[in-house]
């Protein structure tokens, strides 16, 4: 289990540490900062291992948040953890930057305690946590006693993440399917490898101990469906857009049993935001963009680029946020770049061309023209040509996933499925979107 | 060297780098960086021709990236380019970034080269300088090839500015220590010497680093500096701390180009001239005198300047090892500095009393010093002090003072630092074998070592108390009384029962009479240890039980009934298993007289280095051992090891052979020489004494007029080379035929007397070397022998030589006959011995093609020119061996000549005086019938039979 965890500045000096295993001594703190902060080759694994000492970071913005064990852990679960721990922090304080936690570091200890108990994991839901961790430290002491019992039934029993007698007036759900698309595509337009991973994150205000139950197009259930009523139309009509998810994981929330049974997702939600499901899918991806490049080189000190982009998707829809990115060789010079639409800039220490287009509707194409002028340098090395890269930012699912219900039974209240107000998003992001050129 | 101007701060470099130092992370400054190099790209691609200015600034913002560890692959040109310029910052830059970024790219070098030309042959001092520095700085073999001729003649120039001169002297040398074949000094040789007399203190610093490393390489040729550096130093030496003004450094003049001096004349030995030798005497004794002088600052600068000049001036002292004024002068100095409070100079003290410890001259006067410096090893601080320390009693032993600082070094070892413990031990072991006056006091001493520091010594320190126990008969009971009583102890060390386990075995019978000490209490004593060892060492002790129950019959069932306990003979470990199960049956079928015969008491070993002082010599001990002074000795460790029962057949005429040339000397200061390797006592070997260096004086004095084949070690290879075929010692018959194919060895040997041989022969001429050993502690009187006189006393236990030349006027067939008379305790002696001189001995090999061999092989096919014999083999046959021996015989070996490959063709021409013999030789070996044909054909027809007879008794 995790024996400590520590959280330093980008100068490597210690802004939190908390020791929770006496296996752990305060010279871990030191290596750590040695070994991997100041280490002379940047450190690429994030799972280092010094003196028998096991430390798992994860980096945000300069912060480094390290968590040190000396017993054979499961990885998976600790870097879980660890971006559970992320996730509770941005939830309390907003942006983890250096300043944000030397300003918050008693929220933080207090955090930790609740968190982390003898290095196993424990509740980190942040609708639970804040009914008893505030950041006016005053308030809990004007809790009345029966608040607190309510608090602590509800952390220790079966719902946790979930306490009764929550109102509201309009019972309102959100729903979010967020994607991001990541894609290798040689020159040609061939697919090297393409994947999908999505998350459904839900906002849920509903009143009560609501009962929901969560249908998409998942390939499985719809076959089932359609073998079940094999004269039904509409299920062979919706047959053909189901999807294959390869593999998913569910909020502690969501009944597994059900699941596993009747692969069907029903489950009580906590309150407010929080991630329903994880998933990923690798058939039948719709790919948004395609990228098609061109170089020539021109002689040993002229470069000529063009790159044209296709919008892959119903014209209705419009793209955002448009970024390709253009790697340029080591020895540019200077560059003059066209273009019909969006900017493009020249970006020297990126070493790239950043084209940025605000909007694109869906079945357009657009290009970019450059011409790089190369100095002539001593080494023989060739340009490796690495591939470029694009940011995007689509309303829709490229892995096709579709929300075909949500349903809420609440029997003690009297509402009903109908009173409920839905809504559903679509967002589909870029994730590595490379082109080799 | 002009100040940087006001104008020149260059802004922007300071901005870039206060930027790269804001950085947060090392992504941020990747990215800064990026944009800076994208600028300075662009620059440097932009058609505007840039300034000099801002060349120089990208330049060095380059060089800054570089150092930050980033790949710099442009720029080279705009820097070349600055090399051009007129402005000392802009040369200054481009060479900066010349010396640290250029790579041996060939355009480049070409315009660099250029460049640097140009500057070297400007009037400008500055520039030449800062060319001067770019060629040291590269110091590359490509620079050696442009410049090694420019440079000396800038060096020798008269007009050239001394600052300038300075740096081409340096920079020679840099050129000199990468490529020395490209420095030819030749011609300017003698100016070069000269530059030791110019009037500027730095141009003589500078340039007798140069010398110094050139002499080195080339003595003769700067012989001529000797004078000067002489004079010089005398210069330096009487003026008094004002004189020198800049060069004066804490009162003391010119501190470092004194110790300059005085190295550089460590390269030469003492100057002929009396003259000169007189001025640098007494140059030295100043340099003595002012030691004692009180100092005249307090500041610590003062004295190390002081003190280094007088350590250097001490080295050439011990260097020239001829002045024991001197030598005793500086032994003294450096007495005082034992007691200094400084830990330096106490060490260096020490360090330079080592050295001065080996000079005949001060070796008294360094032991003078011994209780201070027993004292520093026990109370010193610094563990590298206690061990110079520890260096310089080892040095300074010798017999006088031997027990004391044994036994000094012997408390020290019980707190001494672990990592210097092994060495301290070899240390102790080699002085207590060295300066052992009775061998009691020896074994007392290593058993004392085995008991404090069991774990740091290693085999090679027991297997010599063991072999220094076997070979003195006088120490052997004491030894046995004295493990006996150190095995008593509740823990001993593995060691202590090794050498216990050995020692009983062999002569337990020697305290057997003591009822405390009754054969069952001896057994019982070294069983009790047995679980405790390692399988080696059980091994060990499993052989000395089966010795026990020869020693001591009674306690045959008590030790049977151990070898058959499951432990030992079911044991996993086949060693031992095979041991015991060996040892079980051996004593229960063999009788009381073959049980005698095989576990006979082991034979005295042979003498041969020290071991322990060829390990010594492998670690480096600083100031122990001198280099070169011992030839590298085999390691003695098989011959204990080996100590099994069913080798000892074969063993003792083996070790016997090899022991005569190593008997005692009758030279006193030798009288220990049992301890030390090969030596040959005779005047006619002796070589010329050594320096006092040699540790144990027993330099291996290979015979001045010997072959080369006679070198001392070789000796034993041949020995052991022929080992199984040897048959027993003792027998002179016997003896004789060994000597067909060999001819070095012992031909006789009883309980008095030992006669070894080492002949050579060339041609039909010889020479023998006869080595009369005696064996016991008693003198032989009027020893003589009928071939020449000898001396006709042979003290007990020494040696005398007696050598024979031989000529071989036409062909024999019987040995001439040695008579050895000698009186031992007034019985007479009388013995006929056959020299083995035989007609083979005068063979000259002759290499011959097939075809040769048998036209010859035919021409002598008349019956009375061809021998044959068909004999049984004597001994195993093999390949290897047989050739050694048709080699030994002196014939050549042909190979490819006869069509079986099995069989053996050889050819030779004996020379006698009258004429000269054609001999062609057959061997056929038959593996199956275990059979040999041998036929000879020779054009005299008695050689072919008598050298038939010789050597049918060889195979």
């Amino acid at each position: 289990m995790i024996g400590g965890l520590f959280i330093y500045n980008h100068k490597g000096e210690v802004l939190i540490s908390r020791v929770y295993r006496d296996d752990i001594g305060r010279n871990a703190v030191d290596a750590f900062r040695v070994n991997v902060i100041h280490a002379r080759q940047q450190v690429r694994s994030p799972v280092t291992n010094i003196a028998r000492t096991s430390f798992f970071h994860v980096k945000r913005s300069n912060i480094w948040l390290a968590a040190v064990t000396k017993q054979n852990v499961n990885a998976a679960m600790v870097f879980e953890f660890l971006y559970k721990m992320c996730d509770v922090m941005t939830a309390y304080f907003g942006k983890i930057s250096e300043e944000n936690i030397k300003n918050n570091f008693v929220l933080i200890y207090e955090l930790l305690d609740e968190i982390l108990d003898f290095g196993y994991p424990q509740n980190s839901e942040t609708g639970a946590l804040k009914t008893f961790i505030t950041q006016q430290g005053i308030k809990s002491q004007h809790q009345t006693k029966e608040e607190q019992s309510q608090i602590t039934s509800q952390v220790t029993g079966q719902i946790g993440w979930r306490r009764e007698g929550i109102k509201y007036r309009r019972n309102e759900l959100f729903l979010d399917v967020l994607e991001s698309v990541n894609l290798l595509m040689s020159p040609q337009g061939q697919v090297l490898s393409a994947h999908v991973s999505g998350r459904v994150v839900m906002k849920s205000y509903l009143s009560g101990m609501p009962e929901c139950k969560f249908g998409m197009n998942d390939k499985i259930v719809i076959d089932k469906q359609g073998k079940a009523g094999a004269s039904d139309e509409a299920g062979k009509s919706s047959g053909k857009q189901s999807i294959a998810i390869d593999d998913c994981t569910f909020h502690q929330c969501v009944r597994l049993s059900k699941f596993d049974s009747e692969r069907s997702i029903s489950f009580i939600p906590p309150d407010g935001e929080y991630e329903l499901m994880r998933y990923r899918t690798t058939k039948d991806i719709i790919l948004p963009f395609r990228v098609i490049p061109l170089v020539r080189e021109v002689g040993r000190t002229k470069l000529e680029v063009k790159v044209v982009i296709k919008s892959n998707f119903k014209p209705s829809l419009l793209a955002q946020k448009i970024e390709v990115r253009i790697p340029t060789p080591l020895n540019t010079s200077g560059v003059q770049v066209i273009c019909m639409k969006g900017k493009a800039k020249y970006k020297a220490s990126e070493n790239a061309i950043v084209w940025k287009i605000k909007r694109m509707a869906g079945m357009k194409e657009s290009q970019i023209s450059a011409e790089i002028e190369l100095l002539p340098t001593n080494d023989k090395k060739k340009w490796a040509r690495p591939p470029i890269s694009m940011n995007f930012e689509v309303p829709f699912a490229p892995s096709g996933l579709k929300v075909r219900y949500l349903k809420v039974f609440e029997s003690k209240l009297n509402y009903s499925d109908h009173d409920v107000i839905k809504w559903v998003r679509y967002i589909g992001r870029s994730g590595i979107y490379e082109t080799r050129c | 060297m002009p100040a940087v101007s006001k104008g020149d701060g260059m802004r922007g470099l300071a901005v870039f780098i206060s930027d790269i130092r804001n950085c947060k992370s090392k992504e941020a400054e990747i990215k800064r960086i990026n944009k800076e190099l994208a600028n300075i790209r662009s620059k440097f691609k932009g058609d505007k021709a840039l300034d000099g200015y801002s060349k120089k600034k990208y330049v060095c913002k380059l060089l800054f990236i570089f150092l930050l560890g980033h790949d710099i692959d442009f720029g080279h040109m705009e820097a070349v380019n600055l090399l051009s310029s007129n402005k000392y910052t802009e040369k200054q830059i481009g060479y900066l970034f010349i010396s640290v970024l250029v790579n041996s790219n060939s355009e480049l070098i070409r315009l660099i080269n250029n460049a640097i030309k140009n500057d070297l042959s400007s009037r400008n001092p500055t520039f030449m300088c800062l060319a001067l520095h770019c060629i040291a700085n590269v110091g590359s073999r490509e620079m050696a090839e442009a410049f090694a001729g420019e440079i000396p003649r800038i060096l020798v120039a008269g007009d050239t500015m001394d600052s300038v001169k300075q740096s081409a002297a340096l920079c020679l040398l840099r050129l000199y220590k990468t490529s020395p074949d490209l420095v030819l000094m030749g011609e300017w040789t003698s100016r070069v010497v000269h530059l030791l007399n110019d009037q500027h203190m730095g141009v003589v610093t500078a340039a007798i680093s140069l010398i110094t490393c050139l002499s080195q390489k080339n003595p003769d040729e700067f012989k001529t500096c000797v004078s000067l550096a002489v004079s010089r130093l005398s210069r330096i030496v009487s003026s008094a701390s004002t004189d020198l003004q800049d060069y004066t450094y804490y009162f003391v003049p010119a501190p470092w180009l004194s110790c300059k001096l005085l190295r550089l004349l460590q390269c030469y030995p003492p100057p002929e001239d009396g003259a000169v030798k007189g001025r640098l005497v007494e140059c030295l004794e100043t340099i003595l005198n002012k030691a004692q002088e009180p100092p005249k600052s307090k500041k610590v600068q003062h004295s190390n300047a002081k003190n280094a000049i007088l350590f250097e001036a001490i080295a050439l002292i011990i260097h020239y090892d001829s002045e024991p004024n001197l030598l005793v002068r500086a032994c003294n100095q450096l007495g005082q500095f034992l007691q200094h409070r400084e830990t330096n100079l106490r060490y260096l003290a020490l360090e330079s009393m080592c050295t001065l410890a080996s000079s005949e001259f001060s070796h008294e006067a360094v032991k003078t010093h011994i209780e201070t410096v027993i004292n520093a090893l026990k109370t010193e601080r610094d563990v590298s002090v206690r061990q110079r320390a520890a260096d310089l009693l080892y040095a300074m032993c010798d017999r006088s003072n031997a027990k004391q600082i044994v036994a000094e070094m012997l408390s020290y070892l019980e707190t001494a630092d672990y990592s210097i413990r092994e060495e301290m031990v070899l240390k102790v072991a080699i002085l207590a074998e060295k300066y052992a006056v009775d061998y009691s006091w020896y074994v007392d001493t290593i058993l004392n070592l085995i008991r404090i520091a069991g774990d740091y010594v290693s085999e090679e320190v027991w297997y010599r108390v063991i072999q220094i126990v076997i070979n003195r008969d006088d120490v052997q009971g004491y030894a046995a009384k004295t493990v006996f009583e150190a095995l008593q102890a509740p823990a001993c060390h593995e060691n202590m029962v090794k050498v216990g386990g050995y020692i009983l075995g062999e002569f337990g019978n020697l305290i057997a009479g003591d009822p405390r000490s009754s054969p069952l209490v001896q057994f019982n004593l070294l069983h009790s240890k047995f679980h405790l060892c390692s399988v080696p060492t059980r091994a060990l002790l499993l052989s000395a039980y089966i010795k026990f129950i020869n020693l001591f019959p009674e306690t045959k069932s008590t030790i049977q009934e151990v070898l058959r306990c499951d432990s030992q003979i079911r044991n996993s470990d086949v060693e031992l298993q095979q041991r015991a199960v060996e040892y079980l049956k051996l004593s229960s079928i063999a009788s009381t007289d073959v049980l005698a015969t095989v576990l006979e008491e082991m034979p005295p070993f042979p003498e041969r280095e020290s071991s322990i002082l060829a390990k010594l010599k492998k670690k480096k001990g600083p100031g122990a051992v001198s280099a070169g002074e011992l030839e590298e000795g085999k390691r003695e460790g098989g011959e204990v090891n080996g100590w099994e029962v069913n080798q000892q057949k074969s063993e003792p005429s083996q070790e016997n052979a090899s022991s005569l040339t190593t008997s005692p000397s009758p030279t006193p200061t030798a009288m220990h020489l049992s301890l030390t390797s090969f030596f040959f006592p005779s005047s006619l070997s002796q070589s010329t004494p050594s320096p006092s260096a040699d540790l144990l004086g027993l330099r291996s004095a290979a015979p001045v007029s010997a072959a080369p084949v006679s070198a001392g070690s070789l000796l034993v290879d041949v020995f052991s080379e022929a080992g199984p075929a040897a048959s027993t010692a003792g027998v002179n018959d016997d003896g004789f035929l060994r000597f067909v194919c060999k001819n070095n060895g012992v031909l006789f040997e009883n309980q008095l007397l030992q006669i070894g041989i080492k002949s050579e022969y060339r041609q039909n001429l010889g020479r023998m070397y006869l080595f009369y050993g005696n064996k016991t502690s008693v003198q032989f009187v009027s020893f003589s022998t009928t071939l020449k006189p000898v001396d006709p006393l042979v003290e007990g236990g020494a040696q005398v030589q007696q050598v024979i030349n031989i000529e071989c006027l036409s062909d024999f067939s019987d040995a001439p006959l040695l008579n050895i008379k000698f009186r031992y305790g007034g019985a007479l002696q009388n013995l006929s011995l056959k020299l083995p001189v035989t007609i083979n001995k005068f063979f000259q090999p002759t290499e011959m093609s097939s075809h040769d061999f048998f036209q010859r092989w035919k021409q002598l096919s008349q019956p009375q020119q061809e021998a044959q014999k068909i004999f049984k083999a004597n001994h195993p046959m093999d390949t290897e061996v047989l050739k050694a021996k048709l080699l030994g015989l002196g014939t050549a070996l042909l190979d490819n000549v006869d069509p079986n490959p099995e069989n053996f063709v050889c050819a030779g021409v004996i020379q006698t005086k009258a004429q000269q013999i054609g001999c062609l030789l057959r061997l056929e070996p038959n593996a199956q019938a275990q059979m040999y044909r041998l036929t000879l054909r020779s054009s005299k027809d008695t050689v072919a039979k008598r050298l038939c007879e010789l050597l049918s008794e060889q195979f």
